[in-house]
């Protein structure tokens, strides 16, 4: 049994709770406790990542009591993979945040903290009342760190996410109650053995509660019906909260993946592979509907959040395909548009800062006094978002078109996605033009530009770069991800052999 | 047994669902604790109804499903927490926009 499966999770909980104790520390030594506990994430995910490489599940038992009875920590390549962004993101989120935004609101390290404790936790388990766990956690905090710095926006954006979400989490419940009370485990790989299993009586039963886990998932991952907290929740939440939360939709996107590959997945009977039907033209709605909200876009931070219902509809429509090479796509997708769009939020709050009372608002505003710089970050930042050649979010793209034969799905995927492109570029190239060419004559003097931050939101995008240079061995391990996952004889062995030392 | 308990889970659901529609503030809450108690009986349901028996095998012919009772505690500890901090985001909210409106303004008329 490994250790290091867990220390993702108590990492940022002992740090957490240390800036809980030490609140009133001086800000200097918050700042580095919390930067060091978030850095330190980096190698352990790494050497995380590296360890799912091994093409063995690494599963953690708690108080080492053995696999369907005790809850279990399952590290396989998905959950690494994932852990690796997270790390990345939350680092240059936070990095951000020590150049003045955790100042603006009480207790922004602890909060931050105990946000990466819940989001790491949630890709970790295996047992899916843990899960739900996880995302309580992962949810309280993210419901104080959008509230930070205050401001009517963000109360009235935050009323409508925690009730949202609290209503999302009754339903989990009933959802993991009925499946506990049918299958009798809440170990996930174990419940997929009792679902394969179980008689026609129960599979209606079974549906109902699936369908209700990927109401509550959709909710988080905010695909069509259930997306509207999300553009006022991100466009107003702080610059480096928005770019974290760049990763709460994937939590749910993980969560669907879950759910739907190992427990109602290929060998559920009757309900195998249940979600797809529903998944695919929710998706494609999804990311039509997100279009259309990114063009109508008021303000620059609206735009982006707009384009985070994008890039899951896009993500989502990779995954309904259903087939290896479609996840391994959207994988490799999911990886791009987090790091991206976490970058673009950090950016938007630079450019906003240099506009005065203008903010992000995509009106005639005061001339920047960096507009080369941060124009050139801009524009490569929208090459990327939208998905023009060469940078990753090109590469992703057309992995996803090309995982579809010609034929039907492809007939409504391709112009979908191609004629989103087309639509993004325009609203980007609109709100470009606006915010760095139909300027005033007046500059402010007191925005001055803090290299910190540039750095920060600089770092995060070139990350596209690295990307597209990497593609090879990163959609080598995407595709070997997408296997794995298939591969659910691998998974039922954890329930088989007890737990895995 | 069952026929109450299922209807005392249906009118908890139907009234914290109308509560929720209201759009108030302080009725929302209500209706989100009312579901919560409908959700925390229909987990812990979820063990099979039985009275009288222990929750330790071996100690009796019957035993009950000591799991649900566990998952329900914990369900309630999370729900009071959120309950307790969705009463402080709504005072907050009353606070800054002058309304109990969820959506922070008076609808048009």
């Amino acid at each position: 049994m490994n250790h290091g499966l867990i220390l993702p999770i108590l990492l940022p909980m002992f740090a957490g709770s240390l800036l809980l104790l030490g609140a009133g520390l001086s800000l200097r030594v918050k700042r580095s406790l919390s930067l060091l506990a978030t850095l330190m994430l980096l190698p352990l995910s790494g050497y995380l990542l590296w360890l799912a490489d091994q093409d063995v599940l690494q599963v953690y038992a708690a108080g080492n009591w053995a696999a369907p009875f005790g809850i279990i920590l399952l590290l396989d390549r998905l959950s690494a993979l994932l852990l690796v962004v997270t790390a990345v993101l939350g680092s240059f989120a936070l990095l951000y945040a020590v150049r003045g935004d955790d100042q603006r609101g009480q207790s922004f390290h602890a909060l931050f903290q105990f946000q990466l404790m819940g989001i790491n936790g949630a890709f970790l388990t295996g047992d899916l009342f843990n899960l739900f766990v996880f995302f309580e956690i992962l949810l309280i905090a993210s419901y104080s760190l959008l509230v930070h710095g205050g401001g009517v926006e963000r109360v009235r954006a935050g009323l409508h996410y925690v009730v949202l979400n609290l209503v999302g989490s009754a339903f989990f419940l009933l959802a993991v109650g009925v499946l506990y009370g049918i299958t009798g485990t809440l170990n996930m790989a174990d419940m997929a053995s009792r679902v394969a299993a179980a008689g026609p009586d129960d599979a209606a039963l079974l549906g109902a509660a699936g369908l209700l886990l990927l109401v509550v998932f959709g909710l988080k991952a905010a695909f069509l019906p259930l997306y509207f907290w999300l553009p006022k929740a991100y466009a107003s939440a702080t610059a480096p909260v928005a770019a974290l939360f760049a990763i709460m939709t994937k939590v749910g996107l993980y969560s669907i993946i879950r759910v739907y590959t190992l427990i109602f997945g290929d060998d559920a009977g009757s309900l195998a592979n249940m979600a797809n039907d529903w998944l695919w033209p929710i998706a494609l709605l999804t990311l039509a509907l997100g279009v259309i909200g990114a063009l109508a876009a008021v303000s620059l931070q609206g735009l982006l959040a707009y384009l985070v219902v994008v890039s899951v509809g896009t993500l989502l429509a990779g995954i309904a395909i259903g087939t290896e090479q479609a996840l391994a796509a959207a994988l490799y997708y999911l990886v791009h548009s987090t790091w991206v769009a976490g970058g673009m939020f950090l950016l938007a709050d630079l450019i906003s800062r240099q506009r005065g009372d203008k903010q992000g608002l995509l009106v005639q505003g005061p001339a920047l006094q960096n507009p080369h710089l941060l124009g050139g970050l801009f524009f490569f930042g929208a090459i990327a978002v939208a998905g023009l050649p060469p940078l990753s979010g090109f590469i992703g793209k057309l992995l996803l078109l090309r995982s579809l034969e010609p034929g039907l799905q492809a007939l409504m995927l391709w112009p979908v996605v191609l004629g989103g492109g087309l639509l993004t570029l325009i609203a980007l190239s609109r709100a470009g033009s606006m915010l760095f060419w139909r300027v005033g004559l007046s500059q402010l003097d007191s925005a001055e530009l803090d290299y910190g931050r540039l750095l920060a939101c600089a770092g995060l995008l070139l990350l596209s770069l690295l990307l597209m240079v990497g593609a090879a061995p990163l959609l080598s391990y995407v595709e070997a991800t997408a296997s794995q996952l298939h591969d659910l004889a691998l998974y039922r062995q954890i329930i088989e052999s007890g737990a895995v030392r | 047994m069952e026929a109450i308990f299922a209807a005392t889970l249906g009118i908890l659901t139907a009234s914290g669902v109308y509560l929720l529609l209201r759009a108030r503030t302080f009725p929302v809450v209500l209706g989100l604790t009312l579901i919560s108690y409908a959700v925390n009986l229909f987990l812990f349901a979820m063990g099979r109804l039985q009275s009288g028996v222990v929750t330790v095998i071996g100690k009796s012919s019957e035993y009950a499903d000591p799991l649900p009772q566990a998952l329900v505690l914990t369900a309630i500890v999370i729900g009071f927490a959120m309950t307790a901090f969705v009463v402080v985001l709504a005072l907050r909210s009353v606070g800054e926009t002058q309304t109990d409106h969820v959506d922070g303004q008076e609808p048009a008329q």
